[in-house]
């Protein structure tokens, strides 16, 4: 016979450790006391996103603690050129018996941008896992369904070079723009919604190359290679691309993602997006390729130019330094614009490539630069002259 | 999810990189690292069509459990003397890791292969998941346990308290100076592949035998994204080692990011599991067995020496000094004695050890009685309020310690400190390993080579500094450790809530004045300042005076 030992595990036992089970001092401050919220309540996404990076002109008493070579270390306020009230006063001076006292929270204008859309990990995973859910089952009844077979072959030479070509605008730009800007913005809540940008370009990107993948799988004539020369030696997409590295050349966090978000999607990504590939789809037999960009639009026009324009709104209505700012926004529109425009006429050859034509370029150009200026208006900022030349 | 193969979809979505023509991406952060020679393959092979449905879905367990976990009233459990500690835990390790995913930038220039670039981006959302999922972990802690007082000041405690500026190392490494050291050799190879496992794997366990099962949920959930991590910065290393130049600062940076994570991580992870846990069962894991495990056996012997064959130069002798610092010197002991020391300045409750706990100590560590157990008993005598001062400007054969002024724990194996004249300044260290950092690696020469781009440590480094010469409460009452009452600590040094037996800022009024050591030892002249250091490393284990001489 034999006998059983004891296993060894650790004992629960009865604390009584929850909430209410006794009153004392605190014993209902049940809320992070750190930050003033953006409305009356304080919201789930402002609980775990706000002040998890710390500011030393508030409470960050010791200073930052490791620099690059030139001593400097953090999140420095001068990374862009814009600024927020309160960016010009120096950072509190700490000596022996100085105290750990910085300015009132928020100390600066800065700490006031909320993402309008909210985003922290369980927003970001749930979304994006919808997407490429419904991408997937988009692409896979179309294969069932023989739909590519629909397609009349100058619209597969289509969706081979030009659909294929801006899967590298997106990856390009996810990762040596909006990924580098990540590291560049003062608060916790702007490198979020950036990292987050970077994240919805960086999965349409792999979302246009696995279609791809599909469709050279399913079309005996797709050549899924296609892409890269276009990209590489197109003459109509050497506009867009020479703009696109220009972009991830910026130095200027904000301006990057001013001209990426607020000048070059509506000039240059949305018409060609929107107005030329949604719109000839139809009619050359493909109701996949809109379903697929349409996720990407989606994340443009409802999420990601959500944020830019909170982020910026704050900027041109700043109390301290409105001029400033809309003074240095008007020069980057002025640049910006005119190397957006350049390239989307650069463009204007694929408009004649479809055998069912979608509407004109020039209407389409006429469109975007009217939604170009309304998303301006909303920023109180003027059209550039750029826009009308 | 998808009919077509990982490897398939990985490989076609190598073609979406492209090299620029007509104009660079911007460079924003240097390195004196070379990739010449190596090219590496993403080990990730990860693509987002797989990865968000793949989060999305450890999510969903995650937050299943938090609502079982209400719902099943766990904090009628959950031993307080173990959530105490998490309000320390929980206000650092958001920053590290979302200062993870601000380090990967740092990459993509200096490592140039844009088939590894894909893996870091996936890290940096990955580290967004971590911080924000912690974050919530926290908010749900200060609203289901007993005591909110300091999870609900915890961001703004954790960056003025000295336990939060320990703890800010493990992230402010990660994102300046050279971006290898920084963002791979500290951040990947050295934080991720060895530290993680004891904070990630080690404590949570030690949260499940204390009736928190929600810690070991969420962090094993983050631990299962550390393994592709992993990963990046292997890929990263081998590249790295594939020109011979690199070898010298390799074994520069291994030697920094060792000793600095054993120094930070050892201390405060070493703290929660012995002096945090009230599991005493004999044949539970000690910190040291289980560092003996995880980082010894499995990191160091496993991982780091294999790499030997390829040129790496392994810091063997910081590897087996963290050991010694850890079995012979009591290093987890003497800063868990200084965080209760402290216990002023902190924003949490630490519980007193009982018979119960010095009997295990005394099995784990044979000899632990005689060195700390007095102390602990006078810790104990000294818990609430009744005409004294708190344990720290009390007679306890307690001298309170000069700080190291790299890793900013206080220098608590005395024989061990070590002090250094630089930029003007008298400085101390916990270790000569700390005084090397400081004074030859983080220089703009190393060895004779010119190294342009390591960083600096800058900052207001000794927190006492600040407060030379203050009342106590005037302290407290800055930092903002004050409960609703406006004159209730937060902190405590028991776990009794009965408003009687707390601790008010009216006790502290009649304390002496806070003195800064490093403050003081700078006003010495150069024969005082000898003599204090000779004194010093007569002093100790366990805080004890130097004996006195003949």
């Amino acid at each position: 016979m034999t006998t059983a030992t004891e296993r060894s595990a650790p004992k629960p036992e009865f604390t009584d450790a929850e909430a209410g089970a006794k009153v004392f001092p605190d014993s209902t401050a049940r809320r992070y006391n750190y930050y003033t919220p953006q409305k009356r309540k304080q919201t789930h996404y402002e609980d775990v996103t706000v002040e998890v990076q710390p500011d030393p002109r508030h409470y960050l008493s010791q200073g930052w603690l490791y620099g690059f070579s030139d001593g400097i270390g953090g999140y420095p306020l001068e990374w862009t050129a814009l600024k927020a009230w309160g960016s010009d006063r120096p950072v509190p001076e700490r000596f022996p018996g100085s105290g750990g006292k910085g300015y009132d929270w928020p100390a600066h204008g800065w700490h006031e941008f909320r993402d309008p859309n909210e985003e922290w990990e369980l927003t970001l995973y749930r979304y994006n896992a919808n997407v490429v859910r419904q991408i997937n089952q988009n692409v896979e009844t179309a294969r069932q369904s023989k739909a590519f077979e629909q397609w009349n072959p100058n619209w597969v030479t289509f969706v081979e070079r030009n659909v294929g070509a801006w899967m590298h605008v997106e990856h390009g730009l996810g990762l040596y723009l909006f990924a580098n800007a990540n590291r560049r913005a003062p608060t916790n809540m702007h490198n979020n919604a950036i990292s987050v940008n970077s994240m919805h370009r960086i999965r349409f990107a792999q979302d246009l190359a696995l279609y791809n993948l599909t469709l050279s799988e399913e079309i005996d004539s797709f050549d899924g290679a296609a892409h890269i020369e276009t990209w590489n030696s197109d003459p109509a997409w050497q506009g867009v691309r020479r703009v696109a590295e220009q972009l991830t050349g910026i130095d200027d966090w904000a301006e990057a993602i001013f001209a990426a978000n607020i000048v070059f999607e509506p000039l240059v990504g949305e018409l060609f997006r929107s107005h030329l590939v949604q719109q000839a789809s139809p009619g050359n037999g493909d109701f996949v390729t809109p379903t697929v960009v349409g996720a990407g639009e989606y994340d443009y026009s409802e999420r990601d130019l959500r944020y830019t324009k909170a982020m910026f709104q704050l900027l041109t209505s700043d109390k301290e330094f409105a001029d400033h700012n809309v003074g240095l926004l008007n020069q980057w529109l002025s640049t910006w614009t005119e190397r957006a425009l350049a390239a989307a006429r650069e463009l204007q050859p694929l408009w004649s490539q479809p055998d069912a034509k979608p509407p004109r370029f020039e209407d389409g150009l006429d469109r975007a630069k009217s939604r170009f200026s309304g998303i301006l208006s909303e920023l109180n900022l003027q059209d550039p002259k750029e826009l009308t030349k | 999810m998808s009919r077509q193969s990982v490897a398939k979809a990985h490989e076609k979505i190598q073609e979406l990189a492209w090299e620029p023509l007509y104009h660079k991406p911007v460079s924003q952060y240097g390195t004196d690292y070379t990739f010449q020679k190596a090219q590496k393959k993403d080990p990730l092979k990860q693509v987002l069509r797989s990865y968000f449905p793949m989060q999305e879905e450890k999510d969903h367990r995650v937050y299943g459990a938090s609502d079982g976990a209400i719902r099943g009233n766990m904090f009628r459990q959950v031993q307080e003397r173990w959530l105490e500690w998490q309000k320390l835990f929980l206000s650092i390790i958001p920053l590290p890791e979302i200062s993870a995913a601000r380090a990967m930038p740092l990459l993509f220039n200096t490592v140039p292969n844009p088939e590894l670039h894909n893996g870091q981006a996936i890290q940096m959302i990955d580290e967004v998941r971590h911080s924000t999922i912690q974050q919530n972990l926290k908010r749900l802690y200060m609203n289901n346990y007993i005591d909110p007082a300091g999870f609900n000041s915890s961001l703004r405690n954790f960056q003025n308290d000295y336990c939060g500026t320990i703890g800010r190392q493990f992230a402010e490494g990660f994102i300046t100076g050279d971006a290898i050291t920084a963002a791979s050799i500290y951040l990947t190879i050295v934080a991720e592949t060895a530290f993680t496992n004891t904070l990630f794997v080690a404590m949570p366990a030690e949260a499940a035998a204390n009736g928190d099962y929600l810690l070991p949920t969420v962090f094993h959930s983050v631990q299962s994204d550390e393994s592709r991590h992993i990963s990046n910065g292997y890929a990263t290393l081998l590249m790295a080692l594939a020109d011979e130049g690199n070898h010298q600062l390799l074994e520069r940076d291994l030697r920094y990011a060792w000793w600095n994570n054993h120094r930070v991580v050892d201390a405060a992870i070493g703290t929660f599991i012995e002096y945090g846990t009230k599991d005493r069962r004999k044949d539970r894991e000690s910190y040291a067995e289980m560092w003996r495990r995880w980082i010894y056996d499995d990191y160091y012997r496993s991982y780091l020496v294999p790499l030997e064959k390829y040129g790496l130069v392994i810091p063997h002798d910081l590897i087996e000094e963290s050991w010694n610092q850890i079995w012979n010197k009591g290093y987890v002991h003497e800063v868990a004695q200084f965080f209760a020391t402290g216990w002023l300045a902190n924003y949490w409750r630490i519980d007193a050890m009982t018979d119960k706990d010095f009997e295990w100590f005394e099995y784990k560590y044979p000899g632990w009685y005689d060195k700390y157990g007095a102390w602990w008993e006078n810790y104990s005598r000294l818990a609430t309020p009744n005409g004294h001062n708190p344990i720290a400007l009390e007679d306890v054969d307690y001298v309170y310690p000069a700080r190291c002024w790299v890793c900013m724990v206080p220098c608590l194996v005395r024989e061990d400190m070590v002090m250094a004249e630089v930029d003007g300044q008298m400085r101390t260290y916990c270790h000569e390993a700390c005084r090397w950092t400081d004074t030859v690696a983080f220089r703009p020469t190393f060895q004779g080579r010119e190294t342009p781009n390591m960083g600096q440590l800058i900052g207001k480094r000794e927190w006492e500094t600040l407060y030379h010469g203050w009342n106590w409460a005037d302290v407290v009452s800055d930092m903002g450790y004050v409960r609703d009452d406006g004159k209730t600590l937060v902190a405590q040094p028991h776990l009794d809530l009965d408003p009687k037996k707390m601790w008010t800022l009216d006790h502290l009024r009649r304390c002496p004045p806070l003195g800064s050591p490093n403050v003081v030892l700078n006003e010495m002249s150069p024969d005082e300042q000898k003599a204090y250091h000779a004194d010093y490393i007569r002093q100790g284990p366990a805080g004890r005076p130097a004996p006195a001489t003949a």
